[in-house]
């Protein structure tokens, strides 16, 4: 028993200190890839490169003060970033980055809590996402907060519709909640993205606007809203909540890898040949790939689309996500049904 | 009368442009065609000038910090005040004293206080002897309000270094 514990204290750390150390260089990479997309340089004087940039980022934030505005519920208005970064590095522990491996004679899963549901887990969390945000536009008694967080719960509930309904697809495929398994039954090429095409359009436009990404980033719309729901917020509060933003990405692109693009699958690897534990390595090294390819996608997305009105978002999400998804879901569900 | 008024809204119906097909509303293909404009443009060439290490070399007709122009070490200034006179920012201050030199006159004080010069190049057009021109120098930088004052000391630059504002004047004025 204590052994488990100690296994599954150590994927913590790691994991932890991977997805922490990554949000830093993704607010990095996603400010040189903007530059790059907008023929300029971006950040490259803080070290090589402007490779440590990020820790001046950090530090500055650290130092700066952090000022509440004198209406604001303090509570609440602590508590909402919070909420925000635990629910967004909460999302990792059921992520299989790996297949089970055998070490020192035991099995270890390769994600943080090999639980059997999963895609409950995922989607409960998604939706409790939307509480750190609302809470800190209300705390804030600012009715610019108000609106972006009172923007970010209709967006959220709209598109976690679809969200669960794209789902359904890949849940009828595989027959089980459990993470690992919807992985497994990825084997070779047979991706969900595949099998699943618009199953994937509807989850990945939906994974857009559940963490408030570009065309689709109506709580933060800085040109009407000055900041959106963290307009009140200053110092490492702020800091949290962009970390959460950020967090909320990768924990996206991993979901979006584990659900469509075949997990830490590496196509046929199994008939190469190759000792266990390269095998094991491969795996998760494409699974880290494949998360990487996702979330360039995500920066690249940000800085070509423009944002949607208001209620072009509303439209999107209800007259073309929503019968979207629940066509790919009982298309698929005759499917599964006929073929037994 | 009905067909009369349908007829006149028909008229003033405004200009449209050609509508949306079917694949434009379906987003996704112009979604991807943006996509590709953007992925061309990350491996296009940059416009960011890496400004400490490289520098602007800016042409003659560049209108930088004024200067007193100095030939063989002697400054062709004879502090006649006009430039202090033609100031429209009162920068520049002028006080005269008599040479044993050819030309008999100097300025004994030539300042110019660089946090009012609004670089409008009045001086050098007023300047009956060329011998104040706008140079190059674009960084103008002091820690202290009372450094901002530029004496001789700063001012006079050899005319070897103002060639091609002294071109410049020469053909375009």
């Amino acid at each position: 028993m204590a052994m488990e514990i100690l296994i599954a204290l150590i994927k913590i750390i790691v994991v932890m200190g991977i997805v922490l150390l990554t949000v830093a260089y993704l607010v990095y990479v996603e400010r040189r890839v903007a530059a790059f997309i907008q023929n300029r340089l971006g950040p490259n004087r803080v070290g090589p490169q402007g490779i440590f940039q990020p820790f001046a980022d950090v530090l500055k934030l650290l130092f700066k003060e952090d000022i509440v505005p004198k209406a604001a519920n303090r509570t609440i208005h602590d508590l909402a970033p919070i909420i925000s970064i635990t629910v967004a590095l909460s999302v990792f522990a059921v992520i299989p980055f790996g297949n089970t491996i055998s070490l020192f004679g035991k099995e270890i899963h390769l994600s943080i809590a090999n639980v059997d549901i999963g895609i409950l887990y995922i989607l409960g969390l998604s939706s409790l996402g939307v509480y750190g945000i609302t809470l800190s536009g209300w705390s804030s008694n600012n009715k610019y907060s108000l609106l972006g967080s009172l923007r970010s719960s209709a967006q959220m509930i709209s598109y976690e519709l679809s969200l669960g309904l794209s789902l359904i697809g890949v849940l009828l495929m595989t027959g089980s909640l459990r993470l690992q398994d919807v992985v497994v039954a990825q084997y070779g090429w047979r991706w969900n993205i595949f099998l699943q095409p618009i199953g994937f359009i509807t989850f990945l436009v939906a994974s857009f606007a559940e963490t408030n990404r570009l065309p689709f980033d109506l709580p933060e719309a800085e040109p009407e809203l000055v900041g959106g729901y963290h307009t009140e917020y200053s110092g490492i509060k702020f800091g949290t909540f962009f970390l959460a933003e950020y967090t909320n990405m990768i924990a996206a692109s991993a979901v979006v890898t584990t659900f469509y693009l075949g997990g830490w699958q590496f196509p046929y690897l199994d008939r190469l040949g190759l000792p266990v534990i390269w095998i094991s390595i491969i795996q998760v090294m494409s699974f880290l790939l494949k998360v990487a390819v996702v979330i360039f996608f995500f920066i690249w997305v940000r800085w070509t689309i423009p944002r949607f009105r208001y209620d072009q978002l509303m439209n999107l999400g209800w007259k073309v996500m929503f019968p979207l998804a629940l066509a790919n879901a009982l298309g698929t569900a005759f499917v599964v049904a006929a073929l037994g | 009368m009905r067909k009369g008024t349908n007829n006149n809204l028909e008229e003033k119906k405004p200009v449209r442009r050609e509508d949306l097909s079917f694949w434009q509303k379906a987003y996704i293909p112009e979604i991807v065609k943006g996509l590709g404009l953007t992925l061309k443009q990350i491996f296009k060439p940059k416009f960011t000038r890496q400004y400490p290490e490289e520098r602007w070399e800016p042409t003659g007709a560049f209108r930088g910090r004024p200067v007193l122009v100095t030939e063989n070490g002697v400054e062709r200034c004879v502090a006649c005040g006009l430039c202090a006179r033609v100031c429209p920012a009162l920068a520049i201050f002028v006080q005269a004293e008599e040479t044993s030199l050819e030309k008999e006159r100097h300025p004994a004080v030539f300042e110019i206080d660089m946090l009012r010069c609004i670089f409008c190049g009045f001086c050098e057009e007023a300047c009956p002897e060329e011998a104040i021109v706008m140079s190059k120098d674009y960084e103008v930088v002091f820690t202290d309000r009372r450094d901002s004052i530029y004496g001789k000391d700063k001012l006079l630059v050899p005319m070897e270094q103002l060639k091609e504002r002294l071109e410049f004047l020469h053909r375009y004025r």
